[in-house]
Formats: C-alpha cells, structure tokens, sequence
C-alpha cells in the first residue's frame, strides 16, 4: 500500500491478460496517467477555527439526537394512543418524528465528523487476481486426490453406487411428507353450494328477491341463502373459513335488462324475465367482477380489466379473460321469489388444468 | 508503540491487535484499555490476522456505490421493526368478532390476522409507525436493490471476477419481491386478500399440475383456513434466512473480489485507491444507516402506507376498484393486464397461456436473461480478463442500449399495471391504452435500443473532438480578415485521460468458414456467428483518438492560434475580462 500522491504504477502492466482471447490490452492510450493529485486540504486541515467549529457541530447534533430520543421516551407516555393532531395519529406524529430525527443526527453528525475531521489521504491497495495460485491449484488437487484414492470411492463401485442410490431416494420423504399439505382436488373446483331450489338472496341483507325488486337496468349482488340459514341447533350453516370457502365460489351478480336488449336467446332463456343472474368471480383470476357499465351493459372486473357483455351471455369482449363468466340458471319458486334452477354447468373462478376433464 | 504500531502513516494496519500473544518477546507492547479482553478473544479465536488485513481495507468513493448499501441497511431496518410486529400480529385465519378501537369496524367478523393488524394499528403504541417503517423499507430495499442492479448492469461491474456476486444478487431481489408479497399479503385485508386470490389464480395456470400446487398451498380450496400460518413462516424465517446467508455472501464476495472503481488519474486495473474502512468508512457507512434508518422513520411518521382499516376484512364476494399491488409486482400485475386471451386445451388439458405467460414464465425469463447476460457479453466478445475499472455507459454502447431497452419494457408493463388510474385520472380510453400497450411492448425497447445505441456513440465522439480540440471556451475570436470563431481550450491532463481511459475495443475478423483444404472446419459455423456478433457488439463503436491523432490535433490547433494570451489548458481560463481578453492567473 502506498499513501496518495506517489507516482502511480506504470499504467502498461495494467490489464494483466491472464487468458485473453481476441481482445488486445489497451494500448495507445492518446494521453498518458497523470496519477494520483496532489492532497487537497480541507478548510478544517488548515484551519483551527473551522476546525472547532466542525467539532461543535458533530457534537451538537449528537447531542439533539439524545434529547430527541428522551423526547420519543417522553411522548410515548404523554400522548394518548388515539390522539389526533392535524388530522393525523399524534402518538405516531411525535414518534416518527423524534425517532426518525434522532437517528438522522447521529447519521449526519458521524458523516460529518469523518468528511471534515478524520484524515483523508486517499490510500492505495494493490489488487491481486481473484484466483489461485497454480501451486495451490495443483496443492488442492493432490490432496483431493489423495483423500479421494485413499477412500477407494472410484475404486469400489458396489459401495459408491448403493451409497449414491440411498442418498438419492431420500429426497422421495422430502417430497412425501408434504402430501398432506392439502386435500387432492376431486370434484371441488367444480361444485358451489348452489342447487336447484336455492333462494337467491340479497348480499348482506339475505332479503330473498322478487322480480319487481329489480328495475330495469340495475344490478344486485347476491348470495345462495344458504349462507344466512341455520341448523337446528340454532348455528349457521356456513361460517368461518367455510363461508369464506363458499362464498369465493357462489356470489353471484342479478342483473335486469329489457328482454329485447338481450341478443343471446339461449342465455335470455337462463333467465326470467330479462332478469339474469351471472357469478361475480372472474373467469380470469377470481377477482370479483363488480363494476357495471349500465349504458353498454358490460361488466368489468377491477383486477385486468376483463369486460363480459352481459346481453350476450357474458361473452369476453376485452381484456385477458378467456372464458364468459358463468351464468346461473334462476327461475321463481311458489312464492315468487328468485331461485337457482340448478348448480353452475362450468367451473368457477381462474382455470385449471383439468377443468375440461370429466 | 515501538514494534507493532506504525503511527507515522497509519497505513500498515497494525492495531492494538496487531499483536499475537506469543509472537512477541521480550518488551511487550502496549494495548490500552482493552488490553484484557482482546488478547482474551484473541488467545481462544485469533482475530488479529483477519483484523490486521480488514481493518485499513479500502474501499472507493462513489455516491453510485452507496445505492446497494440503502438495500442492505433496509434489510436490517426490516428485521428490526418486524421482529416487534411479531409480538403482537397472529398469523391466524380463526374468524373473530373486532373490539378494538377503531370505531368503523368494531362488530364485524374478520381473520386474527387482522384484527391483531388493527390492533397494532390503534392499540399498541408505536405500533402504527412500527408497522409503517416496516412497510416504506419493505419498498426502500426492493427500489435500492433494483437501481443497485441497473448501477452494476451499466457500468460493467458484473464482468469477470464478479459473475458470481451477480447472480447471488439477482437471488436477492427475486427472494426480495416474493418476500414483500408475502408480507403485504399478511395482514389479511380486502386489498391482500385480492393480491393473494390472483396468486392463487397464478397457480393454477402451472400446466397439469396447477390445481394440485394451489390446494397444497392453500390447504385445500381458496381462501381455506391454513395459508396465513403457512405464509407467516415463510415471511418471517424461511426467505429472511435465506436472505440473511446471500447477502452474507454478497458481502464475502464483496470483500474478497474488492470494491470496483471509476477510472481516473492513478486509478488503475491493478489498484483500488480510496479510504480506509477503519475509521472513514466506519464513521461515512455507519452513519449512513443511521441516515437511511432516520428518513424511513420520518417516512413512517409523516406518509401513510397501506391504510388496513380502510380497506376492511378479506371478503372473496367484494373488492375495491382501482386495487393495486406494491409498485414492484406492478409489472407482474401489468403484463397479465396486457396479455391477450390465449387459452387452449389439448388432450382435455386446459392450458391458460393468457395467465401462465405473464404471470409465472415472465418473471423466470427476466431474471434468466439478467443471469445470462454476463456470460453471453464474454462470449460474444471473447473477453475473458478480469475487470476492476467500471466503464461508462457511453463506453458500452451495446450494453447500454440493452439495458435502456429493458428497462422501457419494464416501464411500459408498470404503466399497464396503473392502466385504469391513467384512464381516470388522464380521462383516457383504457381499452386504447392497453390496445396500444400490446403493439408498444414489443416496438418500444428496439426503437429505445437504436436510439440509445446512437446517443452513445454520438457521446462518444462528442469526448473525442473534447479530447483532440479541447473545450468551446466561449471566447469568440476576430481574425484580421474579418472572420470570427470560437477559441477551444485543451482540457487538463487529469480530464483528457478520464476521457480516454477506458478499452478500445478490437473486433476479432470473421474466422474462414473452410479450413486450408476447402473442407469445412469444424465449430466454423458457431465461430462465424460468434464473430458476426461480435461485429454487432463492438462494430459500431467510436474508438477514442491515438496518441499519433492527438499530436497532429495539437499541432494544427498551434498553427492558427496565434493570440498573445496564449490558454494551455482548462486550468488557466479564469474567463474573460471586459476586452474579450482571457484573464490569467
């Protein structure tokens, strides 16, 4: 190592060209390495004035850092956890705010301190390649030898191939083992809880709907009632994780449109009186679909913007969607109410491998 | 302080610790205060040689050099403000009834998991800025990182011998984008909760065994019971552990390999010139942790980040218009919004290219062409020497156009990712937007490249005439014909060899395709491509002027330079006086 300002090292030994291929060492440089300049004293270098005003400085913001923190110690008992100041958390205000100026000051003072007091000469440290020596090369590869022919590991090939083989099939457990992360599929991508007979029902509420309920134009999110049913120990059928299980699955959209806009007869068939019911999960990603355009009478989902025409049976008519959302067959029961005339006919939600396998 | 310590220079590294107990005898020297315990430590781990040697290490200066040291001083911000938030945050799906302070929700049914999010939200003091530290570096470390990878992509620091380092570090910011998925994904909100139903989309689209992978991830049917605890340990062991031993190795390597640096007077391939670690870099690294520590507290104090209370539970049947994931899956986001509806099924396998395409193989194919890269540049350009002098993007031109050419697809999917805010917010049609995102996603980064390539080479010149003919003073001059022009000034010696201290590149010739018997060589056909290439590569490149150039240029600038006020160099111009004159020294 050399300290700054020696002449520097002769610049054509400079690009070793260990194993070079085509490409020549620089050469022909147009002007020749300066070298390192002369040393630059800083104002605190030569100045004992400046020089104690920096180290006033360095220690002064140290010194704020530290009030600051007993500041945060003292806020943290003094505001209440649910205190505003403009509009804002005033526990998380004064917190942040002296905690994060704390840490500033020691962060500013320390980089201060080394850039005007702590000696800058520049230094310079030799690089060496990164790697080996041959002798330690030819070192490394003896002793691998020696052990490897001591070990009789490529001698005895019974001993390396069974050994090879039982370390190998350990890796099966690793799989194995986690067979039981989850269930396997089956039938459940395909099913949701609807079934002919299933009330349609208003989302939140659970008000189940009649046809007049509806106007023209509007769209009603829904859910099967069976969610808001209980058994007859008084519990609800659906709760928890199941619910949520359900629900990903089973919340549907009703729309009502007039009966002449509708341009699919086999999906105004689907339907009872211009009013259609169509799931609200996505067939793209299962986001649920829940913006309606009332003029165009799309529907587009907030995620990627996959947009279903639901006049057509909810044809794709942009975005990355593939498939039309599905659209649930309703009829009226006895009372007038909306029903489900069966399950979905396709699966629900994003693909899936096997989603056109019996 | 006779033996062991070099107080003149301080440059040999001796300490306090230079010293081996049993090495020294007769008079010993002197060690201070902790005398005791080092030669304790010392006696039993023998740190003195490592210490001897790290301690004075140099490293150069750069203030592009401190941009990987945000990504590291992030993580540890990570760790620290998340370790508190475990002691409160339940990674339980159980469903509860909320009775926390916050008046809007109490009442309703949601997860633990976030209900206990609240809870460290309005409940636990601290808790809020905890969180919202935890939040801001999450997205601090992913965007240090990234400029960190574009720093080290267009100045060449990845070359031989760093290849390695460079991969260690695309497995940092691959592990660091699923890690910061994995912890918005936690508090189990309406907005998470979205984020999480697309992964699980994502996953079904893995060809043949995509239903399979979601339901053991998920522990059967989404949302399920199992995959917060399942998504918990990941975030806060599994990845952070991994993390923890890559950027113990990036440092290692760091070490080992010893920092690049920027070519300039007496900075060589052979040397690295800068300060010491002990004490500059300790004080200038240390205290900007502290810094960087500081700003994502006031961050944390000052900009809200992931407001979870308003956005309620996870509800698989709602979701808020307008949803966006953190800005670094905005590109992941972006691209499933831009793909085309490609689905098809052979032999009743259903095959979701519109999903797989963009959302799992796009991710692999960025990160296999970043690994590649290194080693397709050595090919193509046959250099296999090592390298420890950056270059300047202008110097690279190939490679610079290839990085600006990324770097405009990946913009363009992040603006498909916030295609429908920019359809509201600019009163655009998105269908347009997107329509034309699909046609520029794939014209965009050749037209970038083109221009990039040529803005390159055009610097290049525009240094070279810099160096031959110096620098437009300003200084207009009258002949005694009447005819005026510009005075150049030669640049200082210092500035003309940081101008010309990078390689000049050679193009090997394309090699025969025959061998000297009219029979066809053998690997003739990978060379000739290999060459042509290389040609494309290098071919186009300025080359920086020879000495022979630079003589005739002074010459010829001496032949009709004839003023009184003779200027040698950039250093003597102090401007002109009121005459037009230059002023000197």
């Amino acid at each position: 190592m050399t300290v700054a300002g020696r002449p520097p090292h002769d610049s054509s030994a400079e690009h070793g060209d260990r194993h070079g291929r085509e490409v020549e060492p620089h050469t022909g440089d147009p002007v020749p390495d300066p070298g390192l300049g002369e040393h630059e004293y800083r104002p605190t270098d030569v100045d004992s004035a400046a020089e104690k005003r920096a180290e006033r400085q360095i220690a002064t913001l140290f010194g704020l850092s530290a009030l600051l923190t007993l500041a945060f110690c003292v806020a943290y008992f003094a505001i209440g956890r649910n205190d505003t100041f403009a509009g804002t958390n005033a526990s998380n205000l004064v917190l942040g705010t002296t905690l994060g100026l704390a840490l500033l000051f020691i962060g500013i003072g320390a980089i201060q301190w080394a850039k005007t007091l702590m000696d800058d000469h520049e230094i310079v440290e030799m690089r060496h390649g990164s790697g080996s020596s041959e002798q330690d090369k030819a070192e490394a590869l003896a002793s691998f030898e020696q052990g490897a022919a001591e070990s009789g590991f490529g001698r005895r090939t019974l001993i390396r191939n069974s050994l090879l083989t039982s370390l190998g099939v350990l890796g099966l457990p690793a799989v194995v083992l986690l067979a039981d992360l989850g269930p396997l599929p089956g039938n459940a991508p395909r099913q949701t809880v609807w079934a002919n007979g299933v009330r349609v029902v208003v989302d939140v509420s659970g008000e189940p709907l009649r046809l007049e309920d509806i106007e023209v134009g509007q769209l009603v999110n829904a859910q099967p009632a069976v969610f808001y049913e209980t058994d007859e120990a008084g519990e609800p059928r659906y709760e928890g994780t199941e619910l949520l299980n359900a629900k990903a699955k089973a919340a549907v959209v009703l729309v009502r449109m007039l009966p002449d806009d509708l341009v699919n007869p086999e999906s105004a068939a689907k339907g009872v009186d211009g009013v259609l019911c169509f799931s609200k999960i996505c067939p793209h990603l299962g986001c649920p679909i829940s913006l309606w355009e009332q003029q165009t009478r799309n529907l587009l989902c907030p995620c990627h913007q996959s947009t279903f025409d639901l006049s057509d049976g909810g044809q794709v008519v942009f975005g990355p969607a593939k498939r039309a959302v599905p659209q649930l067959e309703i009829g009226l029961d006895e009372e007038g109410y909306l029903i489900a005339m069966g399950d979905f006919t396709v699966p629900i939600g994003p693909s899936f491998p096997e989603m056109y396998q019996d | 302080m006779t033996t062991h310590t070099d107080s003149t220079s301080g440059t040999t590294g001796s300490t306090a610790l230079g010293a081996k107990a049993g090495t020294t005898t007769g008079k010993k020297p002197s060690y201070g205060p902790l005398a005791g315990p080092t030669q304790w430590l010392d006696d039993r781990v023998g740190l003195a040689g490592l210490a001897k040697k790290q301690m004075r290490k140099v490293f150069p200066d750069h203030w592009s050099f401190m941009l990987g040291e945000i990504a590291l001083y992030s993580f540890v911000i990570l760790l620290l403000s998340g370790v508190f938030l475990t002691f409160w945050y339940d990674p339980s799906m159980t469903e509860v009834e909320y009775g926390g302070s916050y008046g809007p929700l109490r009442g309703l049914e949601m997860s633990r998991a976030y209900a206990t999010s609240l809870e460290l939200s309005f409940d636990v003091r601290g808790g809020l800025l905890m969180r919202q530290i935890h939040h801001w570096a999450a997205a601090l470390f992913l965007a240090a990182m990234l400029v960190h990878m574009l720093r080290v992509f267009f100045t060449g620091a990845y070359r031989k011998p760093r290849e390695t380092n460079w991969l260690v570090g695309l497995g940092l910011l691959q592990l660091g984008i699923i890690e910061g998925f994995a912890g918005y994904s936690l508090p189990d909100d309406l907005l998470s909760g979205t984020g999480l139903r697309i992964a699980e989309g994502l996953m079904r689209s893995i060809p043949v065994v995509g239903t399979y992978i979601s339901f053991f991830v998920f522990g059967g049917e989404f949302p399920g019971g199992d995959f917060i605890p399942r998504l918990y340990i990941v975030h806060v062991l599994l990845i952070p552990g991994i993390l923890l031993a890559l950027i113990t190795l990036h440092m290692v390597l760091l070490v080992y390999n010893k920092h690049t640096q920027w070519p300039g007077p007496g900075r060589t391939n052979n040397n690295v010139v800068g300060y010491p670690l002990l004490p500059v870099y300790m004080a200038k690294a240390g205290g900007f942790f502290f810094v960087v520590f500081g700003v994502t507290a006031l961050m944390g104090a000052l900009f809200q980040i992931n407001p979870i209370w308003n956005f309620g539970p996870y509800n698989p049947a709602e979701v808020t218009a307008g949803s966006q994931p953190d800005w670094y899956m905005g590109w992941l986001d972006g691209a499933l919004r831009m793909m085309p509806p490609w689905e098809f099924t052979i032999l009743s396998w259903t095959f979701s290219m519109n999903v797989f395409i963009p959302g799992i193989l796009l991710m692999g194919l960025l990160f296999g062409v970043l690994g590649a890269y290194p080693f397709v540049e050595q090919w193509v350009t046959g250099d296999k020497r090592e390298h420890h002098l950056l270059e300047r993007p202008r110097n690279a031109p190939t490679r610079t156009a290839f990085g600006a050419a990324g770097i405009t697809a990946y913009g363009l999917l992040w603006i498909s990712g916030g295609n429908d805010i920019i359809a509201t917010s600019f009163g655009l049609d998105f269908y347009w937007i997107t329509r034309s995102l699909r046609v520029l996603i794939f014209v965009g980064p050749v037209l970038v490249f083109v221009l990039t390539k040529r803005i390159c080479i055009g610097l290049q010149r525009k240094d070279s005439e810099t160096v031959l003919h110096g620098y437009e003073s300003g200084v207009i001059v009258r002949s005694p014909d009447g005819g005026y022009s510009e005075r150049h000034v030669p640049v200082t010696p210092e500035e003309a060899w940081r101008l010309t201290a990078h390689e000049r590149p050679t193009v090997a010739a394309l090699p025969p395709a025959t061998d000297g018997n009219s029979v066809k060589a053998p690997q003739a056909g990978l060379e000739r491509a290999r060459a042509r290439l290389a040609q494309f590569w290098l071919g186009d490149d300025h080359e920086k002027p020879t000495a022979g150039e630079l003589d005739e240029a002074h010459h010829h600038a001496a032949g009709h330079d004839e003023d009184p006020a003779e200027l040698e160099t950039e250093r003597d111009y102090q401007g002109t006086n009121e005459l037009g004159v230059p002023r000197r020294h």
